[in-house]
């Protein structure tokens, strides 16, 4: 299905303040692929994340999801097409108790209550969440807030997952779950995270962003092997790739 | 003064309260609504001097409280602590009323000491009505009520944001101020020079926040226009609660209980 493609040619984002955020971003990513994108601070990974729903629209370029252009008439179904879960859930579950959170994108297209009922409860299922269905978000811990905020985007049963440093803030086993949640998702899921001992674990490709531009793109592994390319864009080897730091003992390599 | 955080906790354990189950909370929160708001116009509607009128309406919180299985110390506290308030409202009336109304033995009353007892026991009265309100029914639930008797959809929603993220808010606060108190080591900090900056910061960060929130419920389809369930139950029970408890309050205005109840115990031993 031609739904689950991502593409981004020439991509250029300038801010009102003339930042050059995203210069000449090009790259494709093909259904049921799981991508990450990595980078510093300030890369330019959270704008680019923002022009792949039409949140921000670029200065320069296109962004086409499913083969279509992203336009004013398109942007109801790009935005049900690609879900996005944030990097802070409380941003994402605003509404009074997290049945109605997970219910506010199906309401909002328009679909009947049974319906909507049935995939509140698909989606509280999938994260192991049905029992929190009647609780209001503030009751939540983190790794409950993050499975949910993730249900809130899966009830709405998109083609395309993007999110926003997913394993951020959480516990090991919190982190633990969502990695084993996510793996087994079929969705084209694009990441970013400085977590790179997960983008190892989910992600056969990698696009590593410096400076608003694109400097590498190819499989996790090999890009994760190229310690002078993740240097020069102040990253550094996954913790899993390195020797154990006590016994010096080197780790296997990838 | 009580810290931020012990503010927030004492939100959340209100909001845990209305989570409980008993006849009270059963009840559809549109029936003890509606019964508290009349419960309050009356508490109100009685002149300045009106004392013993009030006591018998202490029946309708007593009751509910009993039936409700709240803990009553945790009530009596949430009342007292806006007393003082009320305090306030009537400190100056004993020193401007003085006119004497009521002799008892060798005591005068003077007016304005019984309208600031007045005062005091009406705001216990309405304030104690709305705590229980609260704990039996949870804000969410009073706000979707209130929207269903006839409040405009944007208040409803302004509301609900509110109490949604005044967690949010209210940590984000908490944890400013107490990074400033840590590094203030005791003392004064900068004063209240410093003040200024911090609380900009929180109305940036605010402002941020809300931009992402909007940007959170733009992704999923809002177009303006809030869906919510609709469940409505208003039967038998409520129907009795709000006719049985007014028609108390009528008949509790309109006659002088205490005064028939007093000659009627006066009666018994003469």
């Amino acid at each position: 299905m031609s739904h689950h493609i991502v593409e981004v040619k020439g991509l250029k984002h300038v801010y009102a303040d003339s930042t050059v955020a995203l210069d000449d971003l090009s790259f494709t990513i093909h259904h049921g692929e799981s991508v990450a994108i990595i980078g510093a601070n300030g890369a330019g990974k959270s704008t680019l994340l923002l022009h792949l729903n039409g949140y921000l629209a670029p200065t320069v370029g296109e962004v086409r999801i499913g083969g279509f252009p992203l336009t004013q008439a398109t942007l109801p179904e790009i935005r049900r097409t690609v879900g996005m879960v944030f990097q802070d859930p409380d941003d994402q579950l605003f509404m009074p108790t997290v049945y109605e959170d997970v219910a506010f994108g199906p309401c909002n297209l328009g679909l009947p209550e049974e319906e909507v009922r049935q995939r509140v409860n698909e989606a509280l299922g999938k994260v192991g969440a049905r029992h929190l269905a009647q609780k209001p978000p503030y009751h939540l811990s983190g790794g409950e807030k993050k499975r949910v905020a993730i249900a809130t985007v899966l009830s709405m049963s998109p083609d395309i997952l993007v999110m926003d440093e997913p394993t951020n803030g959480l516990d090991p086993f919190s982190r633990r779950q969502l990695i084993r949640l996510l793996k087994d998702f079929q969705h084209t899921r694009i990441f970013t995270s400085h977590d790179l001992d997960m983008v190892i674990e989910l992600c056969e490709r990698t696009i590593v962003l410096h400076q608003g531009e694109v400097k590498a793109d190819g499989p996790t592994v090999e890009i994760f092997n190229n310690e002078q390319l993740l240097a020069e864009c102040r990253l550094e080897k996954p913790l899993s790739m390195q020797g154990c730091p006590i016994c010096g003992a080197s780790s296997k390599r990838l | 003064m009580r810290s931020i955080d012990g503010t927030v906790l004492d939100l959340k354990r209100l909001d845990l309260l209305a989570t409980g189950d008993s006849i009270i909370h059963r009840l559809d929160a549109r029936a003890k609504v509606v019964t508290t708001l009349f419960f309050i116009i009356m508490v109100v509607s009685y002149n300045r001097y009106a004392l013993a009128e009030l006591t018998p309406f202490l029946f309708f919180p007593v009751i509910t409280l009993a039936l409700s299985n709240l803990p009553i110390s945790y009530i009596l506290k949430k009342i007292a602590t806006i007393l003082p308030l009320a305090l306030f409202v009537g400190l100056f009336n004993p020193l401007f009323d003085r006119e004497i109304q009521v002799i008892l033995g060798p005591v005068a009353i003077s007016g304005g000491w019984i309208s600031l007892v007045s005062i005091m026991g009406r705001s216990a009265l309405t304030v104690g009505s709305a705590i229980i309100l609260i704990a039996t029914t949870g804000f969410i639930s009073v706000c979707h009520a209130l929207n269903r008797l006839g409040m405009p959809r944007v208040f409803t929603i302004q509301l609900l944001f509110l109490y949604r993220y005044i967690f949010v808010l209210t940590e984000e606060a908490a944890r400013t101020t107490r990074a400033r108190e840590l590094r203030a080591c005791g003392k004064k900090g900068l004063g209240f020079s410093s003040f200024g900056p911090l609380i900009g910061h929180l109305l940036i960060r605010t402002w941020a926040r809300a931009e992402r929130i909007h940007m959170a419920m733009v992704v999923r389809g809002f177009s303006g226009e809030f869906h919510s369930r609709q469940i409505n139950r208003f039967g038998c029970n409520e129907y009795l609660y709000v006719i049985g408890w007014s028609l108390v309050f009528i008949i509790l205005r309109t006659e002088d209980v205490t005064g028939i109840l007093g000659a009627a115990f006066t009666g018994l031993f003469s």
